[in-house]
């Protein structure tokens, strides 16, 4: 039971952190960038390389896949998104699905189908309370979506780049009259938001090390229903809603039904917006005239 | 000496033609106001002035040096504030937050006096630092949103509508500050509807309609005016 609930706030953990690049950009630029699960799985693939080809150590690897993906985060929304800044929203939604694609073909061209075996990159001892034993990727992934949590917070909370994005996030038109240059913000969204994709990539390839072109795509979904479920735009939304989301499948795998987790992850959600349309905690503010 | 001079711009919405040919010129010191019945051109004009929108023809010069194709975020370094129409504060920001973001490119050190400065001119807004702007009642907003602009330390001053949707109370405290920060050396340029008060304060004012410019002269010129006190002043 205990160990339910820890593996499940560990898969949970990886959510979170995959949602709240979802939500920041969402929050930013009024997005959902379906691009975002691939990116995980670009970052995963980078990693792999790094570590099977290069033979680099653990932290290198993931410093070489944080760092392609925030290249690829801010190439792809400058290439595919920018463009379309005054466009209708179902276009980008659109363009997003065709960037999605675009990643995986890529990856099916550079590393062909063939599953990769990823190598677990946390290879410490695992953790040994009485009966209870908790694997060493399970702690690292929730340690790791800990930090992120806090450093994000203080980020937007207290620094003048972070209280920038909110700005933007809000009003945009407002923000450029600051003297806030809202293209260099929205750049800098998609690097966070795709630095912590790459993150993401090799704590999810490390607990279930196939790595395929398709790897991010139910990941990526799962992230998404998290943001929404936890109120898109919000950041604590976002890693509320991806914890619970991870619990909520664990379970539903250990107590119901395998086959049918995700059918169960998605009536959640179904169900949280019938009830409460802006997710757990995302919020309205009525502007006054 | 003219401080901002605007040279027969034309603005487009698509296809619609918004400003046709509009020229005017603020000079220091002075209060100007364009005054106009709703979909005029007044808040375009301060919009296109701001950098907001980009004008098809015409210019836009800033102290003698020209506004096209500067983006709006580098405006405002050259002096130049824009209070928007509707206020436009961050409303899930905090007081204090919203306060700082008006003096994005300034140093932290200088951000501290200037909020000083500003809490003395709006102490309301002192009491209330910590609160989000969204709980703000509006004319606090109001008070905020100039603020805002103020910490930009500009020059030049645009203000879109300061007086919408407040009480009449309010409507001449915000005037009346309004003609402080004038008499402090800020160069005021106002777009109201409210064209009583915002003639009474004016050195000089413009009319707009439909996108052109009208009618010119000083606010008590234009007061006693005949056309415009039954287009605009109520007969």
């Amino acid at each position: 039971m205990l160990n339910y609930l820890i593996n499940g706030i560990s898969l949970g953990s990886v959510y979170a952190i995959i949602a709240l690049g979802y939500t920041m950009v969402y929050g930013i630029a009024k997005m959902l960038n379906f691009a975002h699960g691939d990116v995980i799985m670009i970052g995963g693939y980078v990693a792999y390389c790094a570590t099977s080809y290069l033979g680099w150590p653990v932290l290198f690897c993931v410093l070489a896949s944080v760092v392609v993906c925030i290249v690829l985060g801010i190439v792809i929304e400058r290439l595919a998104y920018k463009p379309l800044r005054n466009a209708s929203s179902l276009a980008v939604l659109i363009t997003a699905i065709g960037v999605s694609y675009f990643l995986q073909n890529i990856a099916l061209i550079i590393w062909t189908s063939n599953p990769k075996s990823f190598p677990n990159m946390v290879t410490l001892p695992p953790l040994v309370i009485g009966g209870l034993q908790i694997s060493s990727v399970a702690l690292v992934t929730i340690a790791a979506c800990i930090v992120i949590m806090i450093a994000l917070t203080l980020f937007t909370g207290k620094t003048k780049m972070g209280k920038a994005m909110r700005a933007v996030s809000e009003d945009k038109d407002a923000a450029r009259l600051m003297g806030i240059n809202v293209d260099a913000t929205i750049s800098l969204t998609f690097a966070i938001g795709s630095g912590l994709a790459a993150i993401a990539g090799v704590l999810l390839c490390s607990a279930y090390p196939t790595l395929m072109p398709t790897t991010g795509a139910m990941p990526g979904i799962k992230a998404f229903t998290a943001a929404v479920f936890g109120g898109i735009g919000s950041i604590p939304g976002a890693m509320l809603g991806g914890i619970l989301l991870g619990i909520i499948e664990i379970f539903g795998k250990a107590y119901i039904s395998t086959q049918l987790s995700d059918a169960i992850v998605f009536s959640v959600l179904i169900l949280i917006l019938l009830v409460k349309p802006t997710g757990l905690m995302g919020k309205k503010v009525n502007e006054k005239v | 000496m003219s401080m901002l001079k605007v040279e027969d711009i034309n603005v487009y919405y698509g296809n619609i033609h918004a400003i046709k040919g509009i020229s005017f010129e603020v000079n220091e010191g002075e209060i100007v106001t364009l005054i106009g019945a709703n979909g005029a051109g007044k808040s375009t004009t301060l919009n296109t002035v701001a950098g907001l929108l980009k004008p098809a023809t015409g210019s836009v010069e800033f102290e003698g040096s020209s506004l096209l194709g500067v983006p709006a975020h580098k405006i405002v370094n050259r002096g130049m504030a824009l209070c928007p129409e509707g206020r436009r504060i961050f409303l899930q920001l905090s007081v204090q937050e919203n306060l700082e973001m008006g003096a994005y490119t300034r140093s932290s050190a200088e951000i501290a006096d200037l909020i000083a400065d500003v809490y003395d001119r709006f102490p309301r807004l002192k009491e209330r630092y910590k609160q989000i702007a969204g709980t703000l009642s509006g004319g606090e907003q109001q008070m905020l949103a100039m603020g805002r602009a103020l910490m930009s330390k500009p020059k030049l001053m645009m203000l879109d509508e300061p007086s919408m949707g407040l009480a009449p109370i309010l409507v001449e405290k915000i005037f009346q500050i309004i003609e402080e920060l004038n008499k402090a050396g800020t160069t005021i340029l106002l777009v109201e509807q409210n064209a009583q008060m915002a003639l009474s304060i004016a050195h000089r004012s413009y009319v707009l309609e439909t996108g052109r410019i009208v009618n010119m002269g000083t606010g008590d010129e234009l007061l006693k005016d005949d056309t415009v006190r039954k287009a605009y002043l109520g007969g």
